[in-house]
């Protein structure tokens, strides 16, 4: 405020700083120090160099095998889950009546979808006599094995990640409520049809949101824990052993942290590169109007 | 903060002008996709929640009937699985774990939601040297992986004692460490304008009193946003207690549930299945009781970012 101390903000920020500091910035370098370690708890970190990420990168199966599960895992639910996200955001658009309710039913996977609880459930419906081999008996399929076959183990958590869509479904649905309505008439009196208007004013419009979306998204899938640890416990044949499980394990299990950090810092630096590949990209696509929202 | 939810190019017409034939059968169009559209709602949202549904009524159903038929409703109802899934196979019933999820809650909540405020209040308020290199590390936080600092977080800890308490899972969030709620106030503050601020400040008060006195009032309901985010989350969290409490009589409900699936005997499925509807059950509530808070807050947080 105009006329303060200049320095009065930090009385403010000074928790934010501390924080940043100690539990942020420090245990960042650390980890980064440490991954070039060889470090049981027991004895001072040990420095070995690249000796960690040789061997993650030479010599470890169960890193390899873990790596192409997380991608997969990564890039088979974001897009998947936003899909979902924008179609039914899209659809409440729609001057439905009902649009709080159905809001409110869709919303709520994604609060409880993270919890241990929803997890466990997950086991029951998927069990081998479970709800959904149930359901799939009263069509007349046969039922399917889905904790003891790799791929279908994998399919399971996906699922538990993209029925978790509302949280993303909610942001898009208030981006979509911010388009300037005068837009959609100028446009129908031009003779745009149903699709034209979504696919020139309403999607570019919201790009940044997709954006937003894409970003945050992809950052929480990559470090999904609890669904793999819960419901199918990595397996089988580490089919669904994502990274931070293999972390985990690796950090607290056998308490061998320099390891363990550095396969965190492999997983950094994708979700990294990743990262900024699509903060570049987006001066491509993402299309950025003056801030006019109250 | 509310977007106008109405929009809708038909009802824009027809108030003007008579409606022609052309609009009529436009209309009569759109009636029918507006039906198709609710029933493609209910349908996916019927399957969405069946799950939800299916798990309130296995947990009063037998052992026996969970696995024989995929209707939700029990067929000869029972408590025993809310009654014997309380005891639990440990010395404490869910009762104590249900305390200690409080224990965590409580203090974590109030930290959060009192050093966000402030933290949010100096980066929307006041400028000062560094502000926007600090700023920009508030983003970055919030892109950051936890996997990469968890590592020697639990070190920290360690090495000051605090393992097996929980301090570990209260400070960070005591001195604004979720940078998710930081940046959520500071876009709702944004979009506050400053002109009570400044006739309080004209008036005499110094910046705490207008913060405590002008602020937070308008603000609130963006705080409560982030008091029930930040109970959710932590109603949730299973990995932080995980690593930081080992003794059982400190176990939340999450950790307690993981330790009733690997305790439980192999057949007391609704054991585990009550228990899990009773670890939803806070969430929901408060849920339904303040939805409207988190449509806002997730709303803000997002599409003003």
């Amino acid at each position: 405020m105009g006329g303060d101390n200049k320095y009065l903000g930090y009385f403010y920020v000074a928790p934010y700083v501390a924080g940043l500091l100690l539990f942020t910035a420090f245990p960042f370098a650390a980890s980064f120090y440490l991954s070039f370690t060889d470090y049981d708890l027991l004895s001072t970190p040990k420095w070995t160099g690249l000796d960690n990420y040789h061997k993650l990168f030479t010599r470890d199966r169960t890193f390899d095998k873990s790596l192409k599960v997380t991608l997969l895992y990564v890039f088979m639910t974001v897009p998947i889950k936003l899909a979902f996200a924008l179609l039914i955001a899209v659809i409440l658009n729609y001057r439905l009546k009902a649009i709080n309710f159905f809001r409110t039913a869709y919303y709520v996977p994604s609060i409880l979808g993270g919890s241990i609880a929803i997890a466990v459930l997950w086991r029951y419906i998927f069990a081998q006599s479970g709800l959904v081999n149930m359901i799939i008996g009263l069509v007349g399929l046969e039922p399917i094995n889905w904790f003891g076959d790799p791929q279908n183990a994998l399919i399971t958590i996906t699922l538990l990640r993209c029925w978790q869509f509302g949280s993303a479904m909610v942001i898009f649905l208030a981006a979509l409520q911010s388009v300037d309505k005068s837009l959609y008439e100028a446009a129908s009196i031009d003779g745009a049809n149903q699709w034209h208007l979504f696919r020139y004013i309403t999607l570019p419009l919201i790009t940044p949101v997709i954006f937003f979306n894409l970003i945050m998204q992809t950052v929480q899938a990559f470090q999904e824990f609890n669904g793999p640890y819960i419901i199918t416990e990595g397996g089988p044949l580490k089919s669904t052993y994502l990274l931070p499980l293999y972390i985990y394990e690796k950090a607290f299990k056998s308490f061998d942290m320099g390891y363990a950090s550095a396969i965190a810092w492999v997983l950094f630096a994708i979700i990294m590169v990743l990262t900024l590949a699509a903060f570049w990209s987006s001066k491509k696509w993402v299309y950025y109007a003056g801030d006019k929202r109250s | 903060m509310t977007a106008s939810f109405d929009l809708n190019p038909q009802k824009l017409l027809s108030t003007s002008e008579p409606a022609t034939a052309m609009e009529i059968k436009l209309r009569r169009r759109s009636r029918i996709s507006s039906a198709m559209r609710y029933s493609v709602l209910l349908i996916f949202g019927l399957i969405m929640l069946y799950p939800l549904i299916w798990l309130i009524g296995a947990s009063f159903k037998t052992n026996s009937e969970i696995f024989a038929s995929p209707s939700f409703w029990p067929k000869d109802p029972t408590l025993s699985g809310y009654i014997k899934g309380w005891e639990t196979s440990t010395p404490y019933t869910f009762g104590r774990f249900f305390w200690n999820t409080f224990l965590i809650i409580t203090p974590k909540v109030i930290g959060t939601a009192i050093s966000c405020t402030l933290v949010a209040y100096g980066f929307a308020r006041f400028d000062f040297p560094g502000k926007r290199i600090l700023f920009m590390t508030v983003i970055a936080t919030l892109l950051l992986p936890n996997v990469v600092t968890r590592i020697p977080q639990y070190l920290l800890f360690r090495d000051i004692g605090w393992l097996d308490s929980f301090l570990p899972l209260w400070v960070p969030s005591a001195v604004a460490g979720d940078a998710f709620f930081v940046f959520m106030l500071i876009q709702f503050l944004r979009a506050i304008p400053r002109d009570m601020e400044e006739a309080a400040r004209v008036d005499g008060a110094n910046t705490l009193q207008t913060l405590v006195y002008i602020v937070v009032p308008m603000l609130m309901p963006a705080i409560v946003s982030v008091c029930l985010f930040q109970f959710m989350w932590t109603m949730n969290d299973f990995l932080g207690p995980l690593i930081y409490l080992s003794s059982i009589d400190k176990y939340p409900v999450s950790l307690a549930l993981k330790l009733s699936i690997d305790t439980t005997e192999a057949f007391d499925w609704n054991q585990i299945l009550a228990m899990s509807v009773l670890a939803l059950a806070p969430s929901l509530t408060v849920f339904f009781i303040a939805q409207k808070y988190f449509i806002e807050g997730i709303s803000t947080g997002g599409v003003k970012g």
